[in-house]
């Protein structure tokens, strides 16, 4: 191989183009990102950047090691398979003898009623967007509503919170960070609201209220009314492959690969983050596609290896993601929402450091650690060795 | 080899401890310990860690 593409320059085109030269690869190395930023680490963005303890560049990777060709602010704009062509934005093209495609994902657009302003509306995916959302909310005391319950919905309540801004979150959800189920969804709602956030739960927003610029107020379905300065949507993200559709790759939503990263047919490409899908043993027999900064980086490893090498590695990890909330780390292992039950095994809720482990047909298939650092490893392993539960 | 972490930066995440077991390891209290001089047939595992930190705290120094 003498040109390797790698489309993305965020986490997974990094880690990819690294572990690429640290299999031994020497040809030529061409990263596309279609941001103007030198790769950046994004969990800070809805924590430390947003509350002012982490400036923009102590968030950005050490990349400079990496040998390539960097050409930053081009996004990919398409995909020639036969002639294994990638064309940019500004109408260049690049060719590729492998390619790595890993250009993530965007921040979801709000999918219910129409919004008529956006001044004061933000999302919060890139560093852009949090340096954005972080002028918005230089005054004190600003009335923050968000729109979703998920983790970045809750991270962001829990800085802003911390700020001493007023908080808001709405979710049509029962409970917020849904996917570590009710158990965990109950005990994470109390301690928003023992931080002051009013959550908005099982509730619908039916209207925006507005000037010419601005989202004014929110409204819900049983007529409360929210004010509001700042509008953040935080509904989730969509897989960037606008630029395959008409390339012949199976999307469905994210990149269909194989359980070598790969697209069907296609060895000479591999998918990494956000935007692969792959077939996994620890999700009940449905493929994977996974939005977190682990996952990333394990597949960017596996992916850059089995580029290099033909299909010399299966990617089937245990997943793993983590969320910080009012100081506390939480971790997960696991899907906790493949679990049919849940229950804790280490720790007490009331104390703070608990365990919850989750199961399915007499195995543990994942776990939820709030301070409990230390247990995350071995439970990891014991996920993967399929150990009984309960 | 010599593996420094910067012990400001470490959120106690445990990837390091997942990777690369015989150098790193979480104490009771979730501090991280690691074995500063690990042997060298280690240097891949210790690589690793440096690459799955979240908060690019693991440092090879030599």
């Amino acid at each position: 191989m003498r040109q390797i593409v790698v489309v993305g320059a965020s986490l997974g085109g990094l880690r990819a183009a690294e572990a690429l030269r640290d299999f031994g690869y020497e040809g030529r190395l061409v990263i596309v990102g279609d941001e103007a930023h030198m790769p950046y680490n994004r969990p800070p963005l809805s924590k430390q950047l947003l509350e002012g303890t982490m400036a923009d560049s102590e968030c950005m990777f050490a990349a400079d090691s990496v040998d390539a060709d960097w050409r930053l602010g081009v996004g990919a704009v398409g995909l020639d398979l036969s002639t294994r062509r990638v064309r940019l934005s500004g109408g260049g093209e690049v060719a590729y003898d492998g390619l790595v495609i890993a250009t993530g994902a965007s921040a979801r657009s709000w999918p219910g009623v129409p919004l008529p302003a956006t001044a004061n509306v933000f999302s919060l995916r890139t560093l852009d967007d949090a340096l954005a959302l972080r002028a918005a909310v230089a005054e004190p005391r600003r009335n923050v509503v968000v729109l979703g319950a998920g983790f970045i919905g809750c991270e962001v309540a829990a800085t802003l919170r911390k700020a001493g801004h007023e908080v808001a979150v709405v979710d049509v959800a029962a409970f917020p960070m849904g996917p570590l189920g009710p158990l965990l969804g109950a005990h994470c709602a109390q301690l928003h609201e023992q931080h002051g956030v009013a959550l908005r739960l099982a509730a619908e927003v039916v209207d925006f209220e507005s000037d010419q610029q601005s989202v004014r107020s929110v409204g819900l379905r049983d007529g409360t009314r929210i004010v509001c300065d700042v509008l953040l949507i935080a509904t989730g993200a969509v897989p960037n492959t606008g630029w395959l559709r008409a390339s012949g790759l199976d999307c469905d939503p994210g990149i269909v690969c194989d359980a070598w990263c790969s697209p069907s047919g296609h060895p000479e490409i591999v998918c990494v983050g956000d935007v692969a899908s792959f077939p996994s043993s620890h999700a009940n027999g449905d493929r994977l596609r996974v939005e977190h900064w682990s996952n990333a980086v394990e597949q960017a490893r596996v992916a850059a290896e089995n580029l290099l090498n033909g299909r010399s590695t299966r990617f089937d990890p245990v997943p793993s993601f983590w969320s910080d909330q009012y100081g506390i780390k939480i971790q997960a292992v696991g899907i906790p929402a493949v679990g049919k039950d849940s229950a804790l095994i280490q720790g007490s809720l009331e104390s703070g450091r608990f365990v919850v482990g989750y199961g399915r047909a007499g195995r543990l298939v994942a776990a939820v650690a709030f301070d409990y650092a230390r247990a995350i490893p071995g439970l990891r392993r014991q996920i993967h060795a399929g150990a009984a539960f309960p | 080899m010599k593996v420094r972490v910067d012990m400001d930066l470490c959120e106690s995440h445990g990837e390091c401890c997942f990777v690369a077991p015989e150098i790193f390891e979480l104490d009771d209290d979730d501090v991280l310990r690691y074995d500063e001089n690990p042997p060298e047939e280690l240097r891949p595992k210790a690589r690793l860690a440096v690459s799955v930190c979240p908060v690019q705290a693991v440092f090879l120094d030599d």
